[in-house]
């Protein structure tokens, strides 16, 4: 199913594929300055709910700051101004009545570096759970077995869950920090090059744990690495130089590119 | 000029250097060697600095209560002294005087180009001679002896005193020196002690606390006076009742002077008669000495003895002789609880203020500004702090608290004057940069990964800040906490200005409701250092005291400093992770 359309603002190629769900985030005329350098221009894009987004694109071209948009994560930066609307389910996100903390808590997130706190692994993975006043112990348990489950850390946590999380390996506490993403039970799932630090079997896991998470949530993930992009995701959206340039079926993108940009970029002849 | 540029370029190669026919010379300043000598000799200056500092208190402080012989000295014109030699000084002897000296000792003076050397003794007896200490100079000796049965007795008064025990009496029977084993005595001893002690005991705690009762009806009464004016019927009611107490008080009271008026009747009888080692007599109460030994007869075990039993008195008792002796509990009690209120007091506003200054409030230039006039309020000087404390502590806050709580008891001030809660916070005040300095580093210092993470899991500020920075943080603001309580610890000057005194007649804590009393004024190590050292009757005898009481100071800042770095590192541990 994929619908092609006519260049529209700052030139992007569309040719998405669309859910079954409908979609969940809409990106309009969206740019962002870090003090008086732009980063982003004009993006508009549009995020079908239940499908996993890839975003690639060289280095600096804007994808962190473009993930980080969507749950106001750029806020803490001094001096970043935005123009433009991102609506979450038609509520915008950038309103200045937003609840941003309960926009947060729609919004998982996994950094690219692993960042568990310094607390037992039981602890971090119900984090979310804790800052919403959950007491109820069976609650708290259960959501824990589930999200490491889920995370594919269960097995090697379940012994030491009252241990600290730092004392666990670089791969695992990725694991951990994104069963501590889904603990909170978002709709959505940010993920920057959540794989990054991680070994091939690490890897592989996460990816297969993108696939079963697909569909009960909506997945963006940012990856350098075009097999992972081609594997994993539905769509994917080529950025370059803060433009998105082509955005559109992951098979399409890989295999029959519109943009020559694009092709140049995944045929891996600069970037 | 083309040779020397080549040479230039190709020297910066050392390997090559060598093989250059033009030497390049070496100046001082860029060979490393002196350099690093110099600053290693600063370092080792200073160790040894610290570590001959540490080993003259600890010295000095250690060994004052092993208990010395004592020496009995006749000199050249017969006169005979006994006292424990303290110390021996080099010095000139005024031409004129060495004229005057006998023919033998002229000629030991002219031999050393006019030096002598002379020896400080402890004579003690300060009744009899006027003087603790006095000088002998070597030439002036003609015999000195340490002979038996010279005595070290330690008196409640007048210091000790050095001589010979001629009898006791007990139970109105008088025993000659010879007639009495050593044993009958000490026994005779212990009891009057016990007796001195009980006696003590009513005077103090009992008659003591009856006036305590007394003086809170006295207030309860003048309060409703205050409140419904004195010809009121609640005040007559309340000053008929107060008569009946006031009566069964002095019931109570009267008992007590009775009973303790017939302790002292026996006390009176049980007595010591001492001679100095001339001879003259000194009749005392034998519960009067508080310690008592013959100081060239006992051995290394007995030594010990006494110089334990020095040791816990000093611990555990009050001062006595104008803080020259006895003991420091007080002030080793008053030091600990004003560094703990100074904590408890310095670590929550610190820690406050910097998280405001850094986590909320929008940096620019007022923020700026803060910041540079906190740094500078660690460079006033600390009696300026005092004055600070005294007026706005003491007397605007005092005073404000005084009219509104404690009018009752007005023009006599409760809070209105120094005391350990306004030591505490002026000192607390005065470090308070200190932890605001440390406290906003360590803030600093939390990745931001880490408040990203919680605020990510939808974590408001402040949880964030709460349970993701503070924690991770934590150790950072110890070693603030640390550092503040250090200085507030050793601080002295302020104090004297806000609550600290020579001698505090009553401890802050005690079994009066509310237990702990904040506005009473305290003692404290630091300046009991300086009272007893500086400011006593003679400060040769204080001045041992100096040393033990230093070391004690220094033991006690140590000792928090150290339970506060262990609470530190264990906090720290938890950070720590397994991977790299
Ligand atoms: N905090 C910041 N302040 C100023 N400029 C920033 C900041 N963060 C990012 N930038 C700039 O914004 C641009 C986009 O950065 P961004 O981190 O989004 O790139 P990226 O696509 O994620 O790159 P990478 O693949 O290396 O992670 C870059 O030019 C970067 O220098
Ligand atoms: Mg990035």
């Amino acid at each position: 199913m994929t619908s092609a359309s006519t260049p529209a603002n700052g030139g992007t190629i569309y040719h998405v594929k669309k859910g079954d769900r409908g979609t969940i985030l809409d990106i309009a005329e969206f740019c962002l300055w870090y003090g008086a350098a732009q980063a982003l221009f004009g993006v508009e894009m549009v995020v079908e709910r239940g499908l996993v987004t890839a975003l690639i694109g060289p280095s600096g071209c804007g994808k962190s700051t473009l993930l980080r948009s969507l749950n106001r994560m750029n806020d803490l930066i001094d001096g970043m101004t935005i123009s433009g609307n991102v609506t979450l389910d038609n509520n915008n996100i950038y309103d200045p009545r937003a609840d941003v903390i309960a926009l947060r808590k729609r919004m998982g997130m996994v950094f690219q570096k692993p960042n568990p706190f310094p607390m037992s692994i039981f602890e971090n993975v119900i984090y979310p759970l804790r800052v919403d006043g959950v007491r109820n112990k069976r609650l708290l348990e259960e959501t824990a077995e589930r999200s490491l489950k889920s995370a594919a850390l269960w097995d090697e946590a379940k012994d030491r869950l009252h241990q600290s999380a730092l004392g666990l390996s670089g791969g695992q506490q990725q694991r951990l920090c994104i069963a501590r993403a889904i603990a909170g039970d978002p709709e959505v799932l940010l993920m920057d090059e959540p794989c990054s630090a991680l070994d091939p079997i690490s890897t592989a896991r996460v990816e297969e744990l993108i696939d079963e998470l697909s569909g009960q949530y909506t997945i963006i993930i940012v990856t350098h690495n075009m097999q992972q992009a081609a594997r994993v995701s539905d769509n994917t959206a080529f950025m370059y130089l803060g433009k998105l340039i082509e955005y559109g079926d992951t098979d399409e993108i890989f295999t029959n590119p519109k943009s020559r940009q694009t092709q140049d970029y995944v045929t891996g002849r600069f970037g | 000029m083309t040779v020397s540029y080549l040479n230039k370029t190709v020297a910066a190669d050392a390997g090559q250097t060598m093989t250059m026919a033009r030497k390049r010379v070496t100046d001082l300043s860029s060979q490393g060697e002196p350099f690093l000598w110099a600053l290693g000799g600063a370092l080792a200056f200073g160790c040894i600095m610290i570590v001959g500092f540490l080993v003259m208190v600890l010295w000095n402080g250690l060994s004052t209560f092993y208990p010395k012989s004592i020496a009995a000295v006749t000199l050249t014109n017969g006169e005979v002294i006994a006292g424990e030699p303290s110390r021996v000084e080099r010095y000139k002897l005024a031409p004129d005087i060495a004229e005057q000296l006998p023919p033998k000792a002229r000629a030991m003076v002219a031999a050393d180009d006019g030096f002598a050397l002379r020896t400080l003794y402890r004579t003690g007896n300060f009744d009899l001679y006027g003087d603790d200490f006095r000088w002998v100079p070597e030439h002036n000796v003609a015999k000195r002896e340490y002979p038996n049965g010279l005595y070290f007795a330690e008196r409640v008064e007048w210091g000790v005193f050095i001589g010979r025990i001629q009898g006791f009496e007990a139970g109105g029977a008088k025993k000659e020196a010879g007639n009495f084993a050593e044993s009958e005595m000490r026994a005779a001893h212990a009891e009057a002690r016990d007796r001195f002690h009980r006696i003590r005991n009513i005077e103090k705690d009992e008659i003591g606390s009856i006036n305590h009762y007394l003086n809170k009806e006295r207030l309860g009464l003048r309060g409703i006076e205050l409140r419904n004016g004195i010809a009121s019927p609640e005040y007559a009611a309340a000053n008929e009742k107060f008569n009946a107490r006031a009566q069964e008080l002095q019931i109570r009271y009267d008992e007590l002077a009775a009973e303790a008026k017939a302790l002292r009747a026996e006390d009176a009888a049980q007595r010591v008669y001492l001679a100095d080692i001339g001879g003259r007599e000194k009749v005392l109460p034998l519960s009067t000495i508080v310690r008592l030994y013959a100081a060239n007869d006992i051995g290394f075990f007995q030594k010990i003895g006494v110089y334990l039993s020095r040791w816990a008195e000093f611990l555990t008792e009050e001062p006595r002789e104008a803080n020259t002796e006895g003991g420091v509990l007080p002030a080793i009690f008053g030091t600990f609880a004003m560094t703990v209120l100074l904590v408890v007091a310095v670590a929550p506003f610190g820690v406050i203020t910097a998280l405001y200054l850094r986590e909320y409030a929008k940096q620019g230039r007022t923020v700026a500004i803060v910041r540079v006039a906190v740094n500078n309020l660690a460079g006033v000087p600390s009696i300026v702090y005092g004055v600070f404390g005294l007026g706005f502590f003491a007397y605007i806050l005092g005073g404000r608290i005084d009219r509104l709580f404690f009018s009752e008891n007005l023009p006599n001030p409760t809070f209105g004057t120094g005391g350990l809660l306004w030591a505490s916070l002026t000192l607390a005040l005065l470090t308070v940069p200190v932890v605001i300095v440390a406290t906003e580093e360590a803030l600093a210092a939390v990745p931001r990964s880490m408040r990203e993470g919680s605020l990510a899991c939808g974590a408001s500020k402040w949880q964030t800040i709460t349970r993701i920075v503070l924690p991770r943080a934590m150790p950072g603001i110890m070693t603030g906490i640390i550092l503040a309580m250090a200085r507030g610890a050793g601080e002295v000057a302020p104090l004297m200005l806000v609550g600290v005194v020579k001698l505090a007649p009553e401890l802050p804590v005690d079994g009066f409701f509310p237990f702990i009393h904040l506005e009473r004024s305290f003692m404290h190590l630091g300046f009991h250092i300086f009272d007893v050292g500086f400011q006593s009757r003679n400060s040769e005898a204080g001045k041992p005291m100096v040393f033990v009481t230093t070391m004690l100071l220094i033991c006690l800042i140590a000792a928090m400093n150290l339970a506060a770095i262990v609470i530190r590192n264990r906090m720290k541990r938890k950070f720590k992770g397994s991977q790299f």
